[in-house]
Parts: structure tokens; C-alpha cells; sequence
């Protein structure tokens, strides 16, 4: 026979300074495990969104990112040549040779400049890379216009529209704003390429990026590619690409995560062990009633794991509930790959929320259960004594 | 003094509750003191930097490289006594998983610029007369078992293809903030591989008076200006933090685990400290009845909460200490010099003694207000 569970919610209530406690401690725990990993996956979803498995990077033979690579112009132009690359509306090939290098430009806040990807582009990276401008227009062919990735816009200095950046000795001036469902080319500074070929880094592209017609065909596009001798050039999807970037910050994160509160979830466990030893102990007589009364000792030992649970519970929504406003809140960190600044949003998802959750009522079963095995031992004898 | 024997009592009697609040306050506080440690450790890099070196990097970014003819010009500007430079290679060695940084640099003027990384002279010798001969961090030598006078081959990635490298000389940095993960080979073989066509990625300056500093760079940055590669020059302290910045708010974030992790322990220490003091309403009466003043009832309760948790104190950050300097950890690399300095264990103890006056307070000011009659009539 079951005891009802209203019998441990009435002694939770019984003693509220002491159970707030417990669970705080818990809830501290389940905020920080929800807070750290909601920084990890908002660092790999903003790379994960930047790449789409129907779009190709070619980089030079050997270059782990654009920032080694370099793909000559004639090269561009043949591989633009292949016939399995997509059309775009007014029947252009999708594919956009493009200049990338990384800047540095003044920050708006205090003093001092971070890098930044300036990438050069043609008219059909827009199609190719889904974007839309929020602000504004595209820079003009020919121009010394640039637009910039929404993200940058509140972190950097003199990026309003008609405001003048001044980089590589030329002076460009901010013509629109872009988004790019929340990637990383949000954090981008984006040009002409022919513009930005000269004063950069001279007569080469770095990458050229295009879309497949058909997605399933890439790996014939890739052996083809690769294996032209004219090229020198690798193949990889963009979703491959960019998430090969962000795996080793996202290994480093986790880890952290996991780490640390593991750690911190022993101190809380702790916690929970002498807040129900505590409960055992002065409620023996009642104990030894209930199992006077009949009560199996396995229904006794259910019945304090679940009120350990209880407010392992409590902690765990409060935990996820105190983790709940960052969801949002933006961050930068270093793209090492790049080298360059990447801004990315904390992500409270309901799966990490639910995961914080489960792991406080862990941690509850963890703390409850030697009390309640104390409990279920009971000498009623003794006890009553 | 002589009620310690009380207080040593009292912790015996819930022996496992002292026990699990000891050594929640020992997690806690090793907790604090390993992130802590990252801020302190990616900041001692700054700290070290010799104020008397500066960098000179392309004004755009460090990716560009500046023109070897800025050679002479830098090292004719007032104050400055030598000129060293170097080039990023980016390059992976077998799998290319374990990443490591590799440098080419003018060996003389380095080995000169850098006496932190240090090369007994028979190797140093070898380093300076052979073309493909590298220098090696300790660190690196063990992390791929690497042997004195062995040839590694590095798959370039900036620069392509298969490059041979003889290892001639091992380093091991004098200060621990410096990498010893390193691959040093000379600027002269990699200006010979590519045809000449590079140019040096930075410059490094030794200055007569690390006053001159400012001076300095104005001058440097200024006769740049108008060049097709302007410069920014900075001392090497600043260098060292752009890169610390780069990896965002770190600090930030180590702070708030920080504050999480001490309010976490705060609970369950003040808990327990209520616990105690609940179940002994009785006793405190009985003992205020034979004559114990509010005052020594106040202290005996603090002196129980202050015992626990500076016990878990010592335990966690002792432990802290003893066990990242006997392993040597170093973050995979990424934070060499891992060290809990004296600084993190002073302020670890500051804040065990916070959280002891405030999970002992208020256990410790019922004590003192009690009143006999009201407690004594509970006892049953």
C-alpha cells in the first residue's frame, strides 16, 4: 500500500526555511549546467546555421580555412563552369568567388579593436548565402560600399548607415545592414570582391562558394573538382565546413559544463542527504507509526525518496527559471579557425530546460536515498520507545 | 579556549553531517579556486610580458604581413636597441589533432630578444648553423615523444606542402606563463622554400627604457602612416591581452560559476548550521540555566560554523594547489603555467570566512536571544 504523497508535501511545508534551502542549493547547480551548455549550443548553432548541406566551399588543396586558402582566378572561372551548380533567378550560375580576410576595427565600447571578417563578395552570394538586408541597400558595383551583419552593428564603432569605416587605406561607406538567420555572417563585414581583391590581398580569391542543383550529387562534384589537375582546389559542403569550426570550442565548453557541475552537484547532494537525515530523524515516531499501521517498509522507503525528489523538483524548476533570462543575451567569442570575432546568443532550448530538470531529480534520488533506506530499516520497537 | 572541547563535541555528534558539510565547503571552494585560476593564469600571460619589448603587427590585422625592408627603418628609430622577426606558420603534424603553435623567426635575434626561452648553448649552437634545424618546447618534445636529432615532417597549410625539419635544440621557458609547446625553425629556410616571397607576419622590439614605450610607438606608427602597410605598434603586455580578449568575456563567466558555486555552498552550510541549532533548543536552555552567558553561546555556535567551514577550506583549496602542481595541468595546452596563485588562496579564505558569519549567524543570534523559559518548556 502506497502512503499518500500529500503526507510529504504537508512535511515539506512543515519546515519551508530549511526545504528553500535544499532546494536553492539545487536550483544553483541546475542554473549554471543550463546557463553553460545553453553557451555551448548557442556557439554551435550559430556555426551550424552559417553552413547548408546544398552549398559547396572549394578552398586551395591543404588550407583548413579560407583564411590560408587561396583559388586563382582562373580557377574560380572554371569551376563556375560546372554544370551541376544551381541557377539563380535571372539564370546566372549560383556561385560567388569571394575575398576573405579578417580586419580589425574599433569597438563601441571602451577602447581598443577586435577582428572581424571582411568578405568580398559577388551579386549571387545574396541567393547562394539566404540573405536579406534588414537596412538599407547592397553596396553598389564598383563602390567603395560595404554592408555589415546585424550582429556587429551595436558592438562596433561608426556602423550606422552612412557611416564611414575606414580599413586597408580606402574609406567605405555603410550602405545596409544584413541578416543571415542568426549565423555567423551576421558577424561579417561584406563588399564587392573586385573592390576588396586589390587593396587586400591581391590578383586570388580565397574561396569560391556555390550551390548544388542537386544536393545529392556532391560527391560527384567534389571527385570532379579534386580531381582536375588544373585546380589544386578541395571540396566540402558548407554545413561540414563550418561545423568542423566549431567542434573544438564546443568539445572544450561541454566538458567544462559536465565538470564543473558535477562538482557542484556533489556539494548539493550533500546538502540534500542532511536536510533528509534531518527530516528522518526527528519524524521517527511517525515512521514507526506508519509502519505500526501496516505500511510496507519498501512503501515508507518510496515515500521519502519522493519527497527528496520532491524538492530536488522545486530546485530544478527554480534552477532552470533563474538560467531562463539569458536565453538571448548575446556573447562573442574568437572563431580561431578565422581568427576572427563571432557573436552568438545563449540558447535556453525546452530539451536543456527539461535536462536541467531531469538532472535535480537525479540528484534528489542520489541524496534521498540513504535517508530513506534509514527510514524503511526502522526498528518500530525502538522507535516508539 | 576552554570550551573547545564543547565544540569539538558537538561537531562529533552528527558525525556524517559534519562530515558532508566539510567537504561540500572543500568542493566549493576547489571549485572556486580552478576558476579562478583560469582568469589568473590567462592574465599572468599579460603580467610577465617584459615591459621593454614591443610588437610591431600590420595596422589591419595580424594576418597581414609588413615588408622586410621596415627592417632597417625600425631599428633606426630613437630608443630602440634590437630588432627581431617572425612568421606565423600554420602547419599540422599527423593527424593534425593536437594543435600546436610554430613560429619562423630570425634565430639570432630571437634567441637574443627571448632570454626567457632557454637553450643550453651546445644546442643553441646547432640551431644557429643549420637551415632546417627547429627549436622545441619541453612540453611538445614529450607530447609526441619527439627525440634530439630527429627529423618531422609538417604538412603546411599557409604555406604548402611537406617541410622536413631536424630537431637540433629543446627549450624550456624560465617562467612558467610561457608556452613550452612551441615549434621554432628559422625565417631564413622558409624565405628560401617560397622564393622569397614572404615577408615578416610581425616585428619584435627591444627598447633602451620601457619609459619610451609610447614614444616609440607614436613614432613607429606615424612614419607608416601613409605607407601601403601601416603598422600598429604596442608594448608586448597589450599584445598579450588582445589575445586574452579574444576569447570573450572569460573572466565574466568564471566570476559568475564563481558566486553561483560559493551561494550553492551557502545553502547547504547554512542549512545544516540550522539544523544543528534547532535540534539543540533544549541544551542551549540547560546550559544558559548553569550559567553560560548569551555571549558564549553566541560564540560557540560561530566557533562550530567557522571550524567547519575553514576545515573545508584548507581541504579544498589545499587540495586545489597540490593537486594542479603535481600534475601539471595546463589546460590541454591552452593555459600553460596553471597555478593557483597565493592571491586565489587569500581571497578563498576571505570568502570561507564570509560564508561562516553568514551560515553561523543566525543559528549563532537565536542562541544568544533565547529565552529559558520559552525553550525549556518544550523539553519534554
Amino acid at each position: 500500500m502506497k502512503i499518500p504523497l500529500v503526507y510529504n508535501l504537508r512535511s515539506i511545508a512543515h519546515r519551508p526555511v530549511s526545504t528553500a534551502m535544499t532546494a536553492l542549493g539545487l536550483a544553483l547547480v541546475v542554473a549554471v549546467f543550463v546557463a553553460m551548455l545553453a553557451l555551448a549550443g548557442g556557439f554551435r548553432a550559430t556555426l551550424a546555421r552559417t553552413g547548408s548541406p546544398d552549398n559547396v566551399v572549394v578552398l586551395r588543396r591543404g588550407a583548413t580555412s579560407e583564411m590560408e586558402s587561396g583559388v586563382p582566378r582562373e580557377s574560380a572561372r572554371l569551376i563556375a563552369a560546372d554544370p551541376r551548380i544551381a541557377s539563380g533567378a535571372d539564370a546566372r550560375p549560383l556561385v560567388s568567388p569571394e575575398v576573405f580576410v579578417v580586419i580589425n576595427i574599433p569597438r563601441a565600447v571602451g577602447e581598443g579593436v577586435n577582428n572581424v571578417v571582411a568578405r568580398g563578395v559577388n551579386d549571387e552570394a545574396f541567393a547562394v548565402r539566404n540573405i536579406h538586408l534588414v537596412a538599407g541597400r547592397k553596396f553598389a558595383s564598383g563602390r567603395s560600399e560595404i554592408i555589415l551583419g546585424k550582429k556587429i552593428v551595436p558592438r562596433f564603432a561608426h556602423t550606422a548607415i552612412g557611416d564611414t569605416l575606414r580599413f586597408a587605406n580606402r574609406d567605405w561607406i555603410v550602405v545596409g545592414h544584413f541578416a543571415a538567420a542568426g549565423s555567423a555572417l551576421e558577424s561579417e563585414i561584406w563588399g564587392e570582391n573586385e573592390q576588396f581583391m586589390p587593396v587586400f590581398r591581391g590578383e586570388v580569391f580565397q574561396s569560391v562558394i556555390f550551390r548544388l542543383r542537386d544536393p545529392a550529387a556532391f560527391d560527384e562534384v567534389k571527385r570532379a573538382l579534386e580531381g582536375d589537375q588544373r585546380l589544386q582546389v578541395q571540396a566540402q559542403r558548407e554545413s561540414a565546413f563550418y561545423a568542423g569550426q566549431s567542434t573544438v570550442l564546443t568539445r572544450i565548453l561541454t566538458f567544462l559544463a559536465i565538470m564543473i557541475t558535477s562538482v557542484m552537484a556533489v556539494g548539493a547532494v550533500f546538502g540534500a542527504v542532511n536536510t533528509m537525515y534531518a527530516a528522518v530523524s526527528s519524524r521517527t515516531p511517525e515512521i514507526a507509526v506508519l509502519l505500526t499501521l501496516g505500511f510496507a517498509p519498501r512503501s515508507v522507503l518510496a515515500s521519502f525518496l519522493s519527497e527528496s525528489v520532491a524538492i530536488a523538483l522545486l530546485g530544478g524548476v527554480a534552477g532552470g527559471l533563474l538560467a531562463l533570462p539569458i536565453n538571448g543575451i548575446v556573447t562573442s567569442t574568437t572563431n580561431w579557425n578565422s581568427f576572427s570575432e563571432v557573436a552568438f546568443a545563449f540558447r535556453v532550448t525546452p530539451g536543456l530546460l527539461v535536462g536541467g530538470v531531469i538532472f535535480a531529480v537525479v540528484m534528489g534520488l542520489v541524496g534521498g536515498f540513504f535517508p530513506a533506506w534509514r527510514a524503511a530499516r526502522l526498528q518500530v520497537v525502538q522507535a516508539l520507545r | 579556549m576552554k570550551l573547545l572541547p564543547l565544540v569539538f563535541a558537538n561537531l562529533r555528534r552528527h558525525r556524517l553531517r559534519t562530515l558532508l558539510t566539510t567537504l561540500g565547503v572543500a568542493l566549493a571552494m576547489f571549485l572556486f579556486a580552478s576558476l579562478r585560476s583560469v582568469v589568473t593564469t590567462l592574465n599572468a600571460g599579460a603580467e610577465v610580458a617584459s615591459a621593454e619589448r614591443m610588437g610591431v603587427q600590420n595596422k589591419m590585422a595580424i594576418v597581414f604581413p609588413l615588408p622586410m625592408s621596415y627592417r632597417e627603418r625600425l631599428a633606426a628609430v630613437p630608443g630602440v636597441v634590437a630588432v627581431s622577426w617572425a612568421n606565423w606558420f600554420g602547419g599540422q603534424y599527423g593527424d593534425g589533432k593536437v594543435f600546436f603553435a610554430q613560429f619562423a623567426v630570425d634565430p639570432e635575434s630571437y634567441l637574443a630578444m627571448y632570454p626567457e626561452v632557454v637553450v643550453p648553448p651546445d644546442q643553441k649552437e646547432a640551431f644557429l648553423h643549420e637551415r632546417t634545424a627547429a627549436l622545441v618546447g619541453q612540453g611538445l618534445m614529450e607530447v609526441f615523444g619527439w627525440k634530439l636529432g630527429q627529423d618531422v615532417t609538417i604538412r603546411g597549410t599557409i604555406f604548402p606542402g611537406d617541410w622536413t625539419f631536424t630537431i637540433r635544440a629543446v627549450y624550456t621557458p624560465s617562467v612558467r606563463a610561457i608556452d613550452d609547446r612551441s615549434f621554432i625553425f628559422r625565417y631564413d629556410y622558409l624565405d628560401e622554400r617560397t622564393q622569397h616571397r614572404v615577408t615578416p607576419g610581425w616585428y619584435a622590439l627591444k627598447l633602451q627604457d620601457a619609459a619610451l614605450a609610447p614614444q616609440v610607438a607614436h613614432t613607429i606608427d606615424a612614419m607608416f602612416e601613409n605607407s601601403s602597410a601601416p603598422t600598429k605598434t604596442m608594448t608586448e603586455k597589450a599584445f598579450n591581452q588582445s589575445f586574452v580578449t579574444m576569447w570573450g568575456n572569460v573572466q565574466f563567466l568564471m566570476n559568475s560559476i564563481g558566486m553561483a558555486v560559493v551561494f550553492a555552498i551557502l545553502m547547504v552550510t547554512a542549512n545544516a548550521m540550522m539544523m544543528t541549532a534547532r535540534e539543540r533548543t533544549g541544551e542551549v536552555a540547560v546550559l544558559k540555566t548553569i550559567g553560560f552567558t548569551d555571549r558564549t553561546l553566541f560564540g560557540l555556535v560561530m566557533a562550530e560554523a567557522g571550524l567547519v567551514t575553514l576545515t573545508g577550506a584548507v581541504l579544498g583549496l589545499g587540495g586545489a594547489k597540490l593537486l594542479y602542481a603535481g600534475t601539471g595541468f595546463n589546460g590541454f595546452g591552452f593555459l600553460p603555467g596553471f597555478d593557483v596563485t597565493a592571491g586565489t588562496v587569500a581571497v578563498g579564505l576571505g570568502i570561507t570566512l564570509l560564508l561562516a558569519v553568514a551560515s553561523g549567524a543566525v543559528p549563532a543570534l537565536r542562541a544568544y536571544r533565547l529565552s529559558i523559559v520559552q525553550a525549556l518548556r518544550h523539553v519534554e
